[in-house]
C-alpha cells in the first residue's frame, strides 16, 4: 500500500466526522413552542406571495395568533394529486375548481367547500398577453397572435391544468365576436402555428420569455404585475376581451380550526386587500376592498381596468368538466388535436 | 475466460482471469440481502408501473405508443439518447486518456470540472445553457426549441459517465504491456486495437449503458430549453407528464414502460459488445 | 498503477489536449462560469442573502443527510453487489447485471410515480401498512433517501466493477491459500486495489444525489423546511424572482461536489515514475 498510513487514517476521520454529522436529520428552525399552532398549505406556486402576506396578516389577528405554516408549492395538478396520495394539508389553494373536486372524490374535502357566495373562489385575475418592454411589435389584442412573424410562448395546456384558461381565452375571443366553433379551430391554427414554445408552467413559461424565446407570452395579470413588481423587464396588455381566471381554495375535513379561520380572513376585506397588493383583482363577492394603488400595474392607480367583454367558464363555457372534456379530452379533445397537427406542418 | 498477455515480468497482475466461484453461505446470504433491497428499492416500484400500463388492455397500450405525437417524443428521445452516448464514448474515453496519460499544468482543473454536470440541478443546467446556447446568445449560436437543444442539453448531463468508468482501468493497465507490444513492432493502431480496447471495453460500454440510461430519462434541463413542440422538440418525459396531468396513469406508465424495455435492450446489448470485444483482444 | 514514462510531446498529444480542454471549455466550464458570475453579482450579497434564508439553510441540511445516506446505502450495497457479480456464479447473474443498469435510464417523473405506487401512504401497496407502524416513507425522509438512492444506484457498481475484472483474483486467492479469511482478504488486499474506482464511485453518487430534483420533488411533496432539498428550493426561488438566491444556492451544491472531488484528487499520491 503506497498510501500513507497517516493519510487514510485522515480521510476515514474526515469521512466519518462528515457521516456523524450529516446522519442527523434537520430539523425546521421555526418554533415548535406550545403556543403556536403549526398549519400546512399545499397549493399551486402562482400565489405563494399573495398567501405570504395574507398568511402574516392573519397572524397579527385575534384569530391567527401564533400560527405558522408549512407550504408546499408546485404545478396545480401535480400539488392536487399529492394530496390525493397522501401528502398532509390543511388548507388547499389550486389554479382550477377540478383540483379540488379531485379532493371530494377522494373524500379529503366536504362537498359543500364551494357552497358559499364565492363558490369556493379566493383569488381572481385575467388572461393578458405580456410583450417585450416597450412593445415592439405592437400587440393589441387576440388577432395579433395569429398574424405572422409573431413568436407565441405559452404554458403547455396538454401538461398542466392551469395552463389552460390561457387557451380557453384565445378560443373564446373568436366565439364571442359571432364565430363558430370552425372559424375559432381554423384562428387557434395560426396561433399554434406561431407558438415557439410550449413550457410546463406558467413560471417556466415566464422564465422562457425572459431567457428570449418569442415576442408575446400568454400569461395571467397577478403573474405579470408581480413579475414587474420585482424588476422584471416586461409590459403587458389586457385586451379588450379575456377570460376571468378564477382561483379555488379548501379546507380539508380534518384540518386544524384555525385553517377555516385563515380561509375567513382570506375572503374577508382584509384578507383580499393582501392579494390586491400582489396583483390579484379582487372579489366580487367581497364588499369594500380598497384597491388603492398597486405597483406594478400599468396604471398604479387604475390597476385593474374592466375589459370590455369578460368570459367566465361557467357562463361562456359551460363549466370545466364539459371544457376539459370538449377541449382537452386525450382523444378527441378540440386543443389536444390542434396541438397534435400543428406538430406536423 | 483467460486471456494471457504474460509478456514480460511485471505483467502478472494484469490476467483477466474469469476465476468465478460458487456462491459460499455467506455470499449467498449477502447476494439475498443485497437482492431483497433492490427489489424493495427498484424491482417492486417499478413492475408497479409495468401492471399499471396494461391496467385498460393490450390495446390501450398499443394505442398510446403508436399515436403520433408520443411515437415522435419516443423517437426523439432514443435518437439523441443513442448519438449523445457515440459521441460520449469517442470524447470519454479521449478525456480519460488524457487525464491520466498526459500532464500539463491545470490538468487537476480539468478533473474536477467533468463532474459539475451531476451536482448542479438540472434546471439551473437548462437555465445557463438557454444564456448561452440559445436566443441571448453571446457567440450567436442559438440552438433553443429545435432538436440541437436536446442533444446539447443531454451531452452537459451525461458527460461524466464514460469519462469515469474508463479512468480507473486505463489508470490499472500497466504501461510495460504497451511497451512490450511496441517493442515487438505492433503499430500504434495494432496496439489500440488488441490491447487497449479489450481492456477498455467493459469500462467503455458500462459508461455508454449508464450515458444512454441516463440521456433517455432526462427532463429538468430541457424543460426551458427544447420548448417542448409537439413533433418536434418533445421529449418522452414530457409526453409522460401530460398523460398524468389527464389523469390517464395507464398511458403515463405505458410510456415509462417502453422506455425501460429500450433501455433494457440497450444495456444487453451493451453487455455483448462488450465481451465480444473483451475476447477478441 | 500506470507507470509514467516521460513521454515526448508529439503533436498528436498536443492536439488531444486541445481537444479536450476546448470541448470541456464550452460544454461544461464557460456555462458552469455563469453560475458563478451570477452568484457573485454585486459580491457576497447573494449568499448572505441566501444563509439568511431559513429556508435554504434548512434544505441544505436535508440534502446532505439524504445524499450522504443515499450514498452510504449505495455504497455498501455497491461494492457486496460488484463482488457477488464479478467473483460469484449463480443463476441469474447476467439478468442482475442488465437490471442494475435500470434505476438511471427510468425518468425522474418516474421514479417518483414508482415509489409512490409503492409506499403512498393512501394508496400505495406498502404504504399505508408501514404507516400504521410508525414508518412514512413517502412525503418524508425515508422516501426522499430512496428516491435518490435509486436514482444514483448504479454508479459505485459500474465503477466497480470493470476494475474487479481487469485486477484478477490472483493475489486474493494467494490470500487465501496463505490462510487469510474472507474480511482480511477483502479488506487488504482486494479493497486497496479498487480503491480509487471506489472513491470515484462514491464521489459520482454523492455529486448525482446532490443534483437530484425530479424524483425527489414527487416523494417528497416539497414542504419548505420539512421535506425540502436545495434542489427543490434553487428551483422555489427561481420561481419567486429570487434569481440570486437561486444561483448562490447551486453555487454551493456544485462546490461541495467539487470540493469532495478535490479532497480525493489531494488524498491521492502523486504517481510515482515506476508505478506503485
Amino acid at each position: 500500500m503506497n498510501l500513507p498510513r497517516t493519510r487514510l487514517m485522515a480521510a476515514v476521520a474526515i469521512g466519518a466526522i462528515v457521516a456523524l454529522l450529516a446522519a442527523c436529520a434537520p430539523s425546521s428552525s421555526s418554533g415548535d413552542d406550545a403556543e403556536s399552532t403549526p398549519l400546512s398549505l399545499v397549493g399551486f406556486a402562482v400565489p405563494k406571495a399573495g398567501n405570504n402576506v395574507a398568511q402574516a396578516a392573519f397572524a397579527k389577528t385575534d384569530e391567527g395568533q401564533g400560527t405558522s405554516w408549512k407550504e408546499s408549492y408546485g404545478a396545480s395538478g401535480d400539488q392536487s394529486r399529492a394530496v390525493a396520495g397522501g401528502l398532509k394539508a390543511d388548507y388547499v389553494h389550486f389554479s382550477l375548481a377540478p383540483d379540488v373536486t379531485r379532493l371530494v372524490d377522494e373524500g379529503l374535502v366536504a362537498d359543500d367547500w364551494d357552497a358559499g357566495p364565492n363558490k369556493g373562489i379566493v383569488t381572481d385575475s385575467v388572461v393578458v398577453l405580456v410583450v417585450r418592454e416597450g412593445n415592439p411589435k405592437n400587440i393589441k389584442g387576440w388577432d395579433d397572435l395569429a398574424k405572422p412573424g409573431v413568436g407565441i410562448v405559452t404554458p403547455n395546456p396538454g401538461s398542466s391544468g392551469s395552463a389552460r384558461w390561457n387557451i380557453l381565452a384565445a378560443w373564446q375571443h373568436i366565439i364571442a365576436e359571432g364565430g363558430s366553433d370552425a372559424d375559432a379551430e381554423e384562428y387557434l391554427t395560426k396561433v399554434f402555428d406561431n407558438v415557439k414554445a410550449l413550457p410546463g408552467s406558467g413560471r417556466d413559461a415566464t422564465t422562457a420569455f425572459q431567457g428570449g424565446t418569442g415576442d408575446v407570452l400568454i400569461s395571467y395579470e397577478n403573474e405579470a404585475i408581480l413579475a414587474r413588481q420585482n424588476g422584471e423587464k416586461i409590459d403587458y396588455v389586457v385586451p379588450d376581451d379575456t377570460l376571468k381566471i378564477e382561483n379555488p381554495a379548501a379546507v380539508t375535513k380534518d384540518a386544524d380550526p384555525k385553517a377555516k379561520a385563515f380561509l375567513d380572513f382570506v375572503l374577508s376585506k382584509e384578507g383580499q386587500e393582501q392579494y390586491v397588493a400582489k396583483g390579484f383583482r379582487p372579489l366580487e363577492s367581497v364588499k369594500g376592498v380598497d384597491v388603492g394603488t398597486v405597483e406594478g400595474a400599468n396604471d398604479p392607480s387604475d390597476p385593474f381596468p374592466t375589459p370590455k367583454k369578460l368570459f367566465t367558464i361557467d357562463g361562456d363555457l359551460d363549466g370545466w368538466e364539459a371544457v376539459n372534456t370538449k377541449f382537452f379530452d386525450e382523444k378527441d379533445g378540440i386543443i389536444t388535436k390542434l396541438i397534435a397537427e400543428s406538430g406536423k406542418s | 475466460m483467460t486471456v494471457d498477455t504474460t509478456l514480460a515480468p511485471g505483467a502478472v497482475r494484469k490476467r483477466r482471469s474469469r476465476s468465478a466461484t460458487s456462491l459460499t453461505r455467506s455470499s449467498g446470504l449477502g447476494l439475498g440481502i443485497a437482492l431483497t433491497w433492490f427489489s424493495l428499492l427498484v424491482l417492486i416500484p417499478l413492475a408497479l408501473v409495468v401492471i399499471q400500463s396494461v391496467d385498460g388492455g393490450w390495446a390501450t397500450f398499443r394505442d398510446t405508443v403508436t399515436s403520433p405525437q408520443t411515437a415522435a417524443a419516443l423517437r426523439l428521445t432514443v435518437t439523441q439518447a443513442f448519438v449523445v452516448t457515440l459521441v460520449n464514448v469517442v470524447m470519454g474515453t479521449l478525456i480519460a486518456w488524457v487525464l491520466v496519460r498526459d500532464q500539463f499544468p491545470g490538468k487537476r482543473l480539468l478533473e474536477v470540472i467533468i463532474d459539475i454536470p451531476f451536482a448542479l440541478p438540472t434546471i439551473v443546467a437548462g437555465l445557463v445553457l438557454l444564456s448561452l446556447y440559445g436566443p441571448q446568445s453571446p457567440i450567436g449560436i442559438n440552438v433553443a426549441n429545435t432538436e440541437r437543444s436536446v442533444f446539447l442539453a443531454l451531452l452537459f448531463v451525461t458527460l461524466p459517465f464514460v469519462v469515469r468508468t474508463v479512468e480507473p482501468v486505463l489508470q490499472e493497465l500497466d504501461l510495460e504491456v504497451e511497451e512490450a507490444a511496441a517493442s515487438l513492432g505492433a503499430s500504434r493502431f495494432t496496439t489500440l486495437r488488441r490491447i487497449l480496447l479489450p481492456a477498455l471495453a467493459p469500462a467503455i460500454t458500462a459508461g455508454a449503458a449508464l450515458s444512454f440510461a441516463r440521456g433517455i430519462s432526462e427532463y429538468g434541463s430541457l424543460v426551458l430549453l427544447s420548448g417542448n413542440l409537439p413533433m418536434k422538440t418533445e421529449v418522452a418525459s414530457v409526453r409522460i407528464m401530460s398523460y398524468i396531468e389527464n389523469g390517464n396513469a395507464a398511458a403515463a406508465a405505458s410510456v415509462a414502460t417502453i422506455l425501460l424495455v429500450v433501455a433494457l435492450a440497450a444495456i444487453v446489448v451493451l453487455q455483448v459488445l462488450s465481451s465480444v470485444v473483451a475476447r477478441r483482444g | 498503477m500506470a507507470s509514467r514514462v516521460t513521454q515526448p510531446t508529439t503533436t498528436g498529444t498536443q492536439i488531444r489536449r486541445a481537444i479536450v480542454v476546448a470541448y470541456l471549455v464550452l460544454l461544461v466550464a464557460w456555462p458552469v462560469s455563469l453560475v458563478v458570475l451570477k452568484t457573485f453579482e454585486g459580491g457576497l450579497t447573494n449568499l448572505q442573502t441566501a444563509f439568511a434564508d431559513p429556508s435554504v439553510v434548512f434544505a441544505l441540511q436535508m440534502t446532505v443527510y439524504v445524499a450522504v445516506w443515499a450514498v452510504a446505502i449505495n455504497t455498501v450495497f455497491g461494492v457486496g453487489i460488484s463482488l457477488l457479480l464479478v467473483r460469484y456464479d449463480f443463476p441469474g447473474r447476467g439478468v442482475l447485471s442488465a437490471l442494475i443498469d435500470l434505476p438511471l435510464s427510468v425518468s425522474p417523473v418516474v421514479v417518483g410515480l414508482a415509489l409512490l405506487l409503492a409506499y403512498g401512504g393512501s394508496e400505495g401497496m406498502f404504504g399505508p401498512t408501514l404507516e400504521s407502524a410508525g414508518l412514512q416513507v413517502a412525503f418524508a425522509p425515508a422516501g426522499m433517501i430512496m428516491a435518490t438512492a435509486f436514482v444514483s444506484l448504479p454508479l459505485v457498481i459500474r465503477e466497480l466493477v470493470p476494475v474487479l475484472h481487469e485486477i484478477g483474483t490472483e493475489q486474493e486467492q494467494a490470500a487465501t491459500s496463505l490462510g487469510a479469511r474472507p474480511w482480511q482478504t477483502f479488506w487488504r488486499i482486494t479493497l486497496p486495489s479498487i480503491r480509487w474506482a471506489l472513491v470515484y464511485g462514491v464521489v459520482l453518487s454523492l455529486a448525482r444525489s446532490l443534483g437530484e430534483f425530479g424524483a425527489v420533488k414527487i416523494v417528497s411533496g416539497n414542504v419548505a423546511e420539512q421535506t425540502q432539498t436545495a434542489t427543490l428550493v434553487v428551483e422555489q426561488k427561481y420561481q419567486d424572482f429570487e434569481q440570486g438566491s437561486a444561483y448562490a444556492t447551486s453555487f454551493l451544491l456544485a462546490a461541495i461536489a467539487v470540493a469532495a472531488l478535490v479532497v480525493v484528487t489531494v488524498l491521492r499520491p502523486k504517481e510515482n515514475l515506476d508505478g506503485d
